[in-house]
């Protein structure tokens, strides 16, 4: 469970958000939604632990809880020499020192097989098409077993089918896996058909809806 | 030939530059970043003329000037557009200056030369154990931070977003290279550093799609360049610099022609 408790966050001309209050169970699929800018990112990167509130804190209930995060940019060319299976392992926590071991190579296997690459494994990235440029992303988020998967707009740059392909893995993950899912995007209809819950960033309020049948077009309405 | 203590120092001094820029070089063609390697090759220069002129070892002279300014430039340089302008104008400013220190200097033009173009042949038991010492430095330094250097420099946006220290990282990769190019020097000059830096690295690229095997490539090139121009150079008395340089071209090319043949 994760508790956002009074939680705000300014910058010197600018107010992103005020006393922000909501509550994330395990196993949750929420979706943040809201216009760029309106510092989704930040609540993020918050949470992560990479940036403070103003004021407000979160409250967790393990001691530290892992996070897999998939940001919306990456900057693979098709000359990236790395196949697949090596750019997952490049966030693979080795138990061992240098080499991997038995369960790291499990762990490593594992990511591969749930994000559906393990045949490709061996393909370079560059030459990868876009989602499973994406799948790759997603699998070296999870290879280290998060407790929450955060996906920052990862859909952003893919085609209607191609999105459709990535969110219904997630939901897998979500459903088969537990795994507590946290996707910002703009995209309110693959919001709506795969999140349960939403956050919605609106320049007034930050609004908290645990229905997600709820969801409409006029949430990005001035 | 190694009946010659010089031809087994030369060797002995060869073979761990190769390993060190070698491994450096994989990391500097990642990052996208072989440009820094040409910079610090100039900055070098002027680093070595700088010890001359002042009375100290130059490689001490190289290793002060490479560490400052590749600080400087790493961090001038992290807007691509800006790297190509300010690259030039550094490079610029501190090969003026290489030129005036060597001038002041009562040197002669030998001296120079051995600078620009590398005399591994000539090396005194006493750096044959300043450049052991810091090459070990370096690669024991890389074993240290492996993993997160590696993450940093092949995927920096996703060793940001799992947290990693990149801004600590940046540091200890320009110090690395820094360092590199300045043992590098030593081998085949300040001139043509960056071809041991660059080329293994770059051609490991056409022939390993993991980070093991573009470490082990990239090794092996650096590697067979400085042992087959030390035996060339030998046997020949052309210059060592000359045959080492040609290697890693030719390697280059040679993979360029699989590339280019595997994707037609």
């Amino acid at each position: 469970m994760i508790e956002f408790i009074n939680l705000s966050k300014a910058f010197p001309d600018k107010t992103l958000f005020k006393n922000v209050n909501f509550t994330l169970e395990d196993g949750d699929f929420l979706s943040i939604i809201g216009k760029n800018g309106t510092g989704k990112t930040t609540l993020v990167k918050i949470l992560m632990g990479l940036e403070k509130p103003t004021s407000g804190h979160i409250k967790f209930n393990k001691s530290k809880l892992k996070f897999g995060y998939v940001p919306q940019f990456r900057n693979i060319e098709t000359d990236y020499p790395l196949s697949i299976q090596s750019f997952v392992e490049l966030n693979l926590k080795k138990t061992g020192f240098i080499f991997k071991n038995k369960k790291d190579r499990l762990r490593l296997r594992d990511a591969l097989q749930k994000t559906g690459l393990w045949d490709l494994r061996g393909l370079r990235l560059g030459l990868a098409s876009g989602g499973e440029k994406q799948k790759a992303y997603l699998a070296q988020a999870i290879v280290n077993n998060p407790d929450v998967l955060i996906l920052d707009e990862s859909t952003a740059s893919l085609d209607g089918s191609a999105k459709e392909k990535l969110m219904e893995l997630v939901k897998s993950l979500n459903e088969e896996q537990g795994l507590t899912i946290i996707f910002v995007t703009h995209d309110y209809l693959l919001a709506k058909k795969f999140a349960h819950k939403y956050l919605l960033f609106d320049q007034k309020q930050i609004e908290m809806k645990e229905d997600i049948a709820s969801l409409d077009e006029r949430v990005f309405e001035d | 030939m190694f009946q010659y203590e010089f031809m087994r120092q030369a060797f002995i001094a060869s073979t761990f530059i190769a390993i060190t820029c070698g491994v450096i070089g994989v990391f500097v063609v990642a990052r996208n970043m072989s440009f820094l390697s040409h910079t610090l090759s100039e900055i070098g220069f002027a680093g070595a003329a700088f010890g001359v002129l002042v009375g100290i070892s130059p490689l001490f002279g190289m290793i002060l000037f490479t560490l400052v300014s590749s600080i400087l430039v790493g961090s001038l340089s992290s807007k691509k557009e800006r790297s190509e302008s300010s690259t030039s104008a550094i490079s610029s400013l501190f090969i003026g200056a290489g030129i005036l220190f060597l001038a002041l200097s009562s040197k002669t033009s030998s001296y120079a030369t051995n600078i620009l173009f590398g005399s591994i042949v000539g090396i005194s038991r006493e750096n044959l154990i300043e450049l052991v010492a810091l090459a070990i430095v370096i690669l024991v330094t890389v074993i240290i931070f492996f993993r997160k250097l590696s993450f940093d420099s092949f995927d920096s946006i996703g060793a940001k977003a799992a947290g990693l220290p990149t801004v600590f990282l940046s540091v200890i990769f320009l110090t690395m290279v820094a360092l590199s190019v300045s043992i590098g020097a030593q081998v085949v000059g300040s001139l043509l550093v960056f071809v041991l830096l660059t080329l293994p690295g770059a051609t490991a690229k056409f022939f390993a799609n993991s980070v093991g095997k573009l470490f082990a490539v990239s090794i092996g090139l650096s590697l067979a360049g400085v042992w087959v121009g030390l035996i060339l150079g030998y046997y020949t008395n052309w210059p060592v610099t000359f045959f080492i340089s040609i290697f890693e071209v030719l390697s280059y090319f040679i993979g360029l022609l699989k590339n280019k043949i595997k994707t037609n």
